[in-house]
């Protein structure tokens, strides 16, 4: 057991290089991870955002957080996809036969969907910048968002983690992002609630990605934060703890 | 324990919610040699080499190998082991090389890339060895896929159905290599589907049938238990299998 732990770091960046090497060679990962929200992103400003009412003269600034949330849900939908074919392939059962710390499996699978939403955020902001997006935010509120994306990444990727471990088949482990996807179109990443039907309303303002566009719009336009930051934590802890209880139980069933 | 046995079982029993698949088996695996678990599709073949390479627990009896219970003594069992499973266990993604120095590197050993290219020529991979393993044909991936069990020379190595599925040609070469383990003192326990598979290899079979070992002895034993066929005299033809030999010869790997 002991040296089982003493390894972990190593077995970590093993299992992290091997991830890595599966995105860096999946260019159709990549592609849809970032090129899909870009479009988007390309879509609402030069396309819709002359008939949104948004409330701001630029409408990249408001768009931006809503699109962010778009990449990290269609990116986390890999991960399933990737612990689903380490199952099925029977390769977590070679690792499982090794004296290699069990948990650096899952855990490598995490820490690389971090990473390489990471990398498409990056990316994201990197095209919102040309497009038009600035910001006036401070050093401590950009790592005040990336701490919230990190969270939104990490509560989404054990979701991911559920569907991975426990679909029978490919489609099943990646149509779990879908619903994900969509959240931010009921939601005010694209326009206002102020303009939705009650119900529909009611429904976007007491969703998770309403509160978690609110705060980043706001540490990223320098505005007080109010209660949206709270809530948005509230809703990614919550989301995270729920998710990591069931992808252990589904893991452990599992193997 | 004698020191000389690698694997025993005693009394185990394992099943699926409803369905009883392993009852009351019992056996013994002498160390540096061949033992092969006989039994058609659905009999328990990959459930007992679960147990045994600690992907499951038994729910009675007990199983020690190496000398350690595969229930209480998980990681000490893992160290002396390895398991192909019954489908190729590569990563796809990543080229033969890559996923032979990433086992190693699992394993610890002081030089992934020495072993990784030793393992390499020895399987006849080194001209696929920058190549995807997605490119590989079914008899190289299996290839593969046993030579990262050899890594960090393990000292038993479980091999589930290890030819299924492989054209003759590949068979022949994975029954070569079984060989030459065995020949440099490893433990493989094997499950077969083919009485001639077991009958090539083992040098001691037991025949999984519903769940109980029915039978369990030495090649010759076993003809002994079985009288021979009445005798006919017809016209020996070639097999399927001589002839496809014949015909494609040794192009594969190339
Ligand atoms: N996870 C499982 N849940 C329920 N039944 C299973 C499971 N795995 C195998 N079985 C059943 O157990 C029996 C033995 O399976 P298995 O050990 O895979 O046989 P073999 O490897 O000899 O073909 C089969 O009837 C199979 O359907
Ligand atoms: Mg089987």
């Amino acid at each position: 057991m002991e040296a089982v732990k003493k390894h972990f770091f190593s077995d970590m960046g093993v299992m992290l290089g091997r991830s890595m090497r599966h995105i860096t060679r999946s260019m159709d990962t990549i592609i849809t991870v970032t090129i899909m929200p870009i479009a988007l992103m390309l879509l609402f400003v030069y396309v819709f955002g002359g008939a949104i009412q948004a409330g701001t003269d630029n409408y990249v600034n408001y768009l931006l957080p809503g699109v962010l949330l778009i990449a990290i849900a269609s990116g986390i939908s890999y991960t399933a996809f990737r612990l689903f074919t380490d199952v099925q392939r029977g390769i977590f059962e070679r690792f499982h036969t090794m004296p290699i710390s069990r948990s650096t499996l899952l855990w490598g699978h995490v820490l690389t969907s971090l990473l390489s939403n990471a990398i498409s955020v990056v990316v994201i902001i990197l095209v919102a910048l040309v497009m038009g997006f600035r910001s006036s935010a401070g050093i401590l509120s950009w790592l005040a968002v990336a701490g919230i994306l990190a969270l939104f990444t990490l509560a989404l990727t054990w979701v991911a983690a559920i569907a991975g471990l426990s679909a029978k088949s490919v489609d099943g482990a990646s149509a779990l992002s879908y619903p994900i996807i969509f959240l931010p179109f009921i939601s005010s990443a694209f326009v206002p609630t102020e303009s939705m039907p009650s119900v529909v309303r009611a429904f976007a303002e007491n969703q998770p990605v309403t509160s978690i566009v609110g705060a980043i719009r706001a540490l990223l336009s320098d505005q007080p934060v109010g209660n949206d930051i709270w809530v948005a934590l509230a809703w990614c802890i919550g989301i995270l703890l729920v998710a990591y209880f069931f992808a252990m139980r589904v893991y452990k069933k599992r193997v | 324990m004698q020191t000389d046995t690698a694997i025993s079982v005693h009394g185990l029993e394992k099943s699926y919610k409803n369905v009883n698949v392993l009852k009351n088996i019992d056996f013994t695996v002498q160390k540096g040699t061949i033992f092969a678990l006989l039994g058609s599709n659905g009999a328990g073949k990959t459930t007992t080499v679960k147990v045994l390479t600690t992907l499951l627990k038994p729910d009675s009896g007990t199983a020690t190998v190496n000398g350690f219970d595969v229930a209480s003594k998980p990681d000490n069992v893992r160290r002396a082991i390895s398991l192909t499973g019954q489908f190729a266990a590569v990563d796809e993604i990543m080229t033969g090389r890559e996923n032979l120095i990433m086992i190693a590197k699992l394993r610890y050993l002081s030089n992934p890339r020495r072993v990784a290219d030793d393992l390499l020529r020895r399987f006849g991979l080194t001209d696929a060895a920058d190549r995807r393993v997605s490119t590989y044909s079914g008899g190289m991936r299996r290839r593969l896929d046993i030579a990262l069990s050899l890594v960090g020379k393990p000292q038993i190595i479980f091999l589930d159905e290890p030819t299924t599925g492989l054209d003759p040609e590949a068979r022949i070469e994975v029954w070569k290599i079984i060989k030459e383990l065995a020949d440099g003192g490893t433990t493989v326990f094997l499950t077969t589907q083919y009485l001639e598979e077991a009958e090539q290899l083992a040098d001691r079979i037991a025949i999984l049938h519903e769940g109980r070992i029915i039978v369990n002895g030495t090649l010759s034993e076993l003809k002994r238990l079985f009288p021979s066929p009445k005798v006919e005299y017809i016209e020996k033809q070639p097999t399927l299998e001589d002839i496809f030999l014949a015909i494609v010869g040794k192009k594969e790997g190339k």
